[in-house]
């Protein structure tokens, strides 16, 4: 039952990551789609911070600033930006309906959990018993861009499955090298550029940022 | 069974009777000064009550004995629920004949008996209440025991008194599972209790009762029952959320009287705190169609077994 106090409260934040994802998985609007995912990026960075401060890894300082950075401040403001832009107000619709999904949510959680525990009990590390739900955010992240019809939302849902993989990176390994979260944190930035255009793109096609219409072929059927 | 316990547990019973009511006149008080309205007097339950306890009973012609009965099996139901959940103290001898699944078996019980009645006299409003009430029942349930089971996990006994004298004297240690569990008990307890998002307790809007469809029937001392049944029941799962997430100051196995009148005030100060919380929830939130039901309960439902799992995961 002594847990120390830092394992308690990455756990606290664990379980917060957790609830966050579900949140998305559940939310109908694309406004708090995008505020959610900034908040997850906050409990993400803060997380971060307290494995650094735990483990006395000062390039986690690094990794938990550029998430914070990036994630909470720099990305939902591009995102923000783009919605204004292309002046979406819909309601996100899913493919199955929104029980129905949580449901299957809490499959995939019991999934992961039951993946990710052999592997917790051979760690060693303060954050050991994290590994699964990160696991598990990853793939409800993962079901959330299956489930969700229109563009937009399946980014969001392919960011927060980064955030997931770099929660997994920070709670199995004390995080990535320095040059490859750099490297990811660019990848996602110019990903969501590039995206942005495509959205432009789609709607200009399309009249629509459905993208069941990119299933189609040939032009003028 | 020692003579203390016994005299505990007919104290804490008198005390719920009596204190049942207050609390129903505390959140509508609240609730009336938090939307700029004249409060109601916070005796007008007990009024209410005793009112009706001193008027003559009109039963409907084709009303059956299931009707005439329920009163008061809903009542007994309630009052033995406020026996089984440890509000004062844990040294009761009742609580040991039932557990916290028996505790839900005797809500459902109340719940079944108040729909065969309103379905009994056979008039719209009623079978309509009934069909609602069990709708919410059957969802509302299954979220109820797995809350249950979390801190029955936690704490390794399904027992009320157990859970709480192990709560209670537990390390000060973050619980995200008991986070969770404490959400989804919030959802469920608005919902049982027919209150804002799912039911609005003050309304005799034909469209949108649930509860209160289903009573439309009852008169006299038989409608006093109930709404003291009622009142009982808010007051029972306020107390159960007290003895889950914050049981300090309940009394423990082998206190001296002291401790025991020590805690009175501390009930009826988390009560107050909880009870304003519930007006302020009341009057945050709309109400809600009747179909969204399912999601707002399915929610519950999944916040309760994420807190189960993710207890299972971080070892508590």
């Amino acid at each position: 039952m002594s847990i120390p106090v830092w394992s308690q409260l990455i756990n606290l934040l664990a379980a917060v990551l957790l609830l966050l994802a579900f949140a998305m998985l559940s939310q109908r609007r694309v406004l708090s789609l995008i505020n959610l995912f900034a908040a997850q990026g906050m409990a993400l960075a803060c997380s971060t911070a307290i494995v650094a401060y735990a483990t006395a890894q000062p390039h986690l300082y690094g990794s938990a600033g550029l998430t914070l950075m990036l994630k909470v401040v720099l990305l939902p403001w591009l995102l923000h930006r783009l919605i204004r832009k292309l002046d979406v107000k819909w309601d996100v619709e899913g493919l199955i309906n929104i029980p129905l999904t949580m449901l299957l949510g809490i499959v995939l959680v019991v999934f992961s959990f039951n993946l990710a525990y052999p592997i917790a009990q051979l760690a060693s590390t303060v954050t050991r018993a994290t590994i699964g739900i990160a696991m598990a955010s990853v793939m409800l992240s993962f079901l959330m861009m299956i489930t969700r019809r229109k563009a937009i939302p399946q980014v969001i849902g392919f960011l927060s499955m980064e955030n997931g993989l770099f929660f997994a990176a920070t709670s199995a390994t004390y995080g990535m090298p320095m040059v490859v979260e750099l490297g990811i944190a660019l990848d996602i930035l110019v990903a969501m550029l590039i995206l942005g255009v495509f959205f432009f793109q789609i709607r200009e096609q399309f009249d629509s940022l459905d993208l069941k219409h990119l299933e189609k072929l040939k032009e003028g059927e | 069974m020692t003579s203390t316990g016994f005299v505990l547990q007919l104290l804490q019973l008198a005390i719920a009777l009596l204190l049942a009511p207050l609390l129903t006149g505390w959140v509508a008080m609240c609730r009336a000064w938090l939307q700029n309205k004249r409060a109601p007097s916070l005796m007008l339950p007990y009024r209410t009550i005793r009112k009706l306890f001193h008027k003559d009973a009109v039963v409907a012609e084709h009303a059956s004995r299931i009707f005439r009965m329920t009163p008061y099996i809903v009542f007994g139901a309630m009052v033995l629920a406020a026996a089984i959940v440890p509000s004062l103290a844990t040294d009761l001898p009742f609580a040991r004949a039932a557990d916290a699944i028996a505790l839900v078996g005797l809500f459902a019980l109340a719940r079944v008996f108040m729909a065969l009645a309103a379905m009994d006299i056979g008039t719209a409003f009623g079978s309509m209440g009934a069909r609602r009430e069990m709708f919410v029942g059957f969802l509302a349930e299954p979220a109820l025991l797995m809350v249950l089971f979390t801190a029955s996990l936690i704490s390794g006994s399904t027992s009320l008194p157990g859970i709480v004298d192990t709560l209670a004297h537990r390390e000060i240690a973050i619980y995200p599972s008991l986070a969770f569990a404490g959400v989804a008990f919030t959802m469920v307890s608005l919902a049982e209790n027919a209150r804002i998002p799912i039911d609005n307790p003050a309304t005799h809007l034909e469209l949108t009762m649930i509860h209160e469809a289903m009573i439309l029937e009852y008169s006299a001392r038989h409608l006093a029952l109930i709404e003291w049944a009622a009142a009982l029941k808010l007051f029972n799962y306020s107390c159960i959320g007290i003895a889950l997430f914050v049981p300090f100051g309940i009394a423990e196995r082998g206190s001296d009287w002291q401790a025991i009148l020590a805690a009175t005030p501390v009930l009826v100060a988390k009560l107050a705190a909880g009870g304003f919380a519930l007006a302020v929830i009341e009057t945050l939130s709309a109400k809600m169609r009747i179909f969204r039901a399912p999601e707002f309960l399915g929610t519950a439902f999944l916040l309760a077994v994420l807190g189960m799992l993710v207890n299972q995961l971080l070892g508590g």
